[in-house]
C-alpha cells in the first residue's frame, strides 16, 4: 500500500470510528446497556460529554498542523476534515440534547437563554459558525472558493476560543478543567503566531539578501567598467 | 411566628416499617415504570441491605405528594467540595471517612458553650422522618426522606442569649481526611449561617440519616443542616462548630461569588442566578421529557415561611 491507500483504507476508517466511539458509549450508557451508566443525571452528563467531546475534536483539528510540521507527516493533513466534522457533529448533539432532553422543548426559554446567558451566547455563536465550515468542507467547495477558502477557515480560530470560553464560564467554581482547554488552545494559537513570526522574518531576510546580491553585482559590474576603461 | 405544624394523635402516625415498606413498594414500581420508559437500568429504590438503621417515627406533617428520590440518586449526585467538585466524587472518596469520634463546639452568644460529643448532641432528641424537596442553585432538585429532629429543640438547650441573631455553622477542616480541601476551590473551612429566626423555624432540619439509615458520608455525616426553602448550599455538612453571633456570619459562597450566592439564598424562581434562570429545575430521576418542573417559591414551603421575610427586597436580599 502506497500512502494514499493507507490513508484511505487503514487511517481514515480508524479515526472514523475513533469518532464514533464516544457517541456509542453515551448510548450505552443512556440505555444502561453493558452496564453501562451515566450516573444519576443522564441528561447533564449527556449534554457534558458531547459539549466536552466537541471541544476535543476542535482542539485535535488544530494540532494537526503543528504535529504535521514538528513530526515531519505532511500527510497527515488528510485526517483534518473529518476531526473537524466530528466537532461539528458533537457540537450539534450537544445543543440537540440541551434543547430536545435539558429544556424539554421550551422553546421561549431557549430564546431567552441565547439573548440574556452569555455562556450560552457564545456557545450558540460557536455553533452557528461552525455549519459555514462544515457546509465548505468538500472538494468541490475548497476548489471554488480557492483562496478565499482558507480566508473563511480561519474562522476555527474564533470558534475555538468562543468553544473553551463557554466552557469555561458555565462552570460554577472549579475552573481546572476548562483552564486546561484554554491552556492547550493558547499553545495551539501561539504556534501559528511564532510561525508566522519567523516565515515573516525569513521572507525580510531573503528579501534583504536579494537586494544586496543585486548590489554586490552591480558593484563587480563598475568595477570591471572600470578597469576595462 | 405563624407556621402551620399539624398536631397529630400518636394513633394517626403509621408505624414506621409499615410506612416505609409502602413508600418502598410504590418506589419500587415507579423505578421499575421509569427504567421501562427510559430503558434504564434498575438499581433498588432503597438503601443497602448492609446500611445501619436508625430508629425514628416518620412524620406525614412534613411530607410532599411528588415521590422521593432513590437512594442510589441521593448518594450518588453530591456537591460536597471537600471530597471532590465533581457530583460523583463525594461517593468515591468519602468512604473511607471516619465519624467516630465528632465533637461539636458551641461558642458564642450562648449560656451554654463548650464541646460536645456527637452522642451529647444526639441525646433526647427523638428522630423523625421528613420527606422535603431539595432544590440546588444549579437548577436541579430532588425529593429526600432525612431522618433528624429539629434544629430549634438543639439550639434551645445552649440558651442562646438576646445579642444571638444569627447561628454560624462550620464544617470540619482536615485535608487528611477531606481530600478536597487541598484544592482552594473555596475559602476553607466551608461556613454557613442562618438568622436565628430561621435557625429556629420548625422546618429547618438537624439531618443524621436518610432512608431510614445513617447519613451516609457524601452526604454531609455524621451531621449536616437541612433548610428546605433554601437552595441547597445553605445546608452545611459534616458540622463541627456552632457558634451564636450578633453580627451576619460571613459564609463561603457568599464570600467566593457575592454576585452569584447571597446570604439568604431562598429558593426564588423570580430572581435569577446571574448565569442562569431560576424559574424552572429540573427533578434527578424523572423520566426523561418529564424532568423540567416550575420552581416554587420558597421551594414551595412559602405558606410556612415567607412571614420572616415580611417587608425584605428579596432581589436585594438574595
Amino acid at each position: 500500500m502506497n500512502v494514499t491507500e493507507r490513508y484511505r483504507y487503514v487511517y481514515k476508517p480508524l479515526v472514523f470510528v475513533a469518532g464514533l466511539a464516544p457517541l456509542v458509549w453515551l448510548t450505552c450508557g443512556a440505555f444502561g446497556w453493558f452496564g453501562a451508566s451515566l450516573g444519576a443525571d443522564p441528561v447533564k452528563e449527556l449534554e457534558h460529554e458531547c459539549g466536552k467531546t466537541a471541544l476535543n475534536f476542535l482542539l485535535l483539528t488544530l494540532a494537526v498542523t503543528p504535529v504535521r510540521n514538528i513530526l515531519g507527516l505532511p500527510q497527515l493533513l488528510r485526517l483534518r476534515r473529518m476531526l473537524g466534522l466530528f466537532a461539528f457533529f458533537y457540537a450539534l448533539i450537544h445543543f440537540t440534547i440541551y434543547v430536545v432532553l435539558d429544556l424539554e422543548l421550551n422553546w421561549s426559554t431557549l430564546g431567552a437563554d441565547i439573548a440574556k446567558r452569555p455562556y450560552i451566547t457564545i456557545g450558540f455563536t460557536a455553533l452557528l459558525l461552525l455549519v459555514p465550515l462544515a457546509a465548505t468542507s468538500t472538494n468541490g467547495m475548497m476548489r471554488r472558493l480557492g483562496r478565499r477558502w482558507t480566508s473563511l477557515h480561519r474562522l476555527v480560530y474564533v470558534i475555538a476560543i468562543l468553544g473553551v470560553w463557554h466552557f469555561y464560564w458555565q462552570v460554577k467554581r472549579d475552573v481546572r478543567e476548562p483552564l486546561l482547554y484554554a491552556g492547550i488552545l493558547a499553545l495551539l494559537l501561539l504556534y501559528r503566531v511564532v510561525r508566522a513570526q519567523a516565515a515573516r522574518s525569513a521572507a525580510r531576510a531573503a528579501a534583504s539578501a536579494r537586494a544586496q546580491l543585486t548590489s554586490t553585482s552591480r558593484v563587480g559590474l563598475s568595477l570591471r567598467q572600470s578597469q576595462s576603461d | 411566628m405563624p407556621t402551620r405544624v399539624p398536631r397529630i394523635a400518636p394513633s394517626e402516625i403509621t408505624p414506621p416499617e409499615v410506612y416505609f415498606s409502602r413508600r418502598t413498594l410504590i418506589g419500587g414500581a415507579l423505578a421499575a415504570g421509569v427504567s421501562a420508559l427510559a430503558g434504564r437500568a434498575e438499581a433498588a429504590a432503597g438503601p443497602p441491605a448492609d446500611a445501619a438503621r436508625l430508629t425514628y417515627t416518620a412524620n406525614p406533617g412534613y411530607s410532599v405528594s411528588e415521590p422521593p428520590n432513590k437512594y442510589e440518586e441521593i448518594t450518588t449526585y453530591n456537591n460536597f467540595y471537600e471530597f471532590g467538585t465533581y457530583k460523583e466524587d463525594p461517593s468515591r472518596n468519602a468512604r473511607a471517612f471516619r465519624t467516630r469520634p465528632w465533637s461539636v463546639r458551641v461558642d458564642g452568644e450562648a449560656e451554654v458553650r463548650g464541646d460536645f460529643t456527637l452522642e451529647d448532641i444526639l441525646k433526647g432528641q427523638p428522630l423523625e422522618e421528613r420527606i422535603y424537596r431539595f432544590r440546588c442553585v444549579e437548577a436541579w432538585s430532588l425529593v429526600v426522606p432525612w431522618v433528624g429532629f429539629p434544629l430549634a429543640s438543639l439550639l434551645a438547650r445552649f440558651k442562646p442569649t438576646s445579642r444571638a441573631k444569627y447561628v454560624e455553622f462550620t464544617t470540619l477542616y482536615d485535608p487528611n481526611r477531606m481530600p478536597g480541601q487541598r484544592v482552594p476551590v473555596l475559602e476553607w473551612p466551608y461556613v454557613e449561617g442562618l438568622r436565628i429566626d430561621e435557625a429556629m423555624h420548625p422546618l429547618t432540619l438537624m439531618v443524621v440519616g436518610l432512608y431510614g439509615v445513617v447519613l451516609p458520608n457524601q452526604d454531609g455525616a455524621p451531621l449536616r443542616l437541612i433548610v428546605p426553602w433554601k437552595y441547597g448550599f445553605k445546608g452545611i455538612k459534616s458540622i463541627v462548630k456552632i457558634r451564636f453571633t450578633e453580627s451576619q456570619p460571613r459564609t463561603t459562597w457568599a464570600l467566593a461569588t457575592p454576585n452569584e450566592y447571597g446570604f439568604y439564598a431562598n429558593v426564588n424562581p423570580a430572581v435569577d442566578h446571574p448565569r442562569w434562570s431560576q424559574a424552572t429545575e429540573r427533578r434527578i430521576g424523572a423520566p426523561f421529557f418529564a424532568q423540567r418542573r416550575p420552581t416554587l417559591p420558597f421551594n414551595g414551603y412559602a405558606d410556612q415561611v415567607a412571614p420572616l421575610y415580611q417587608g425584605m427586597d428579596l432581589r436585594r436580599y438574595f
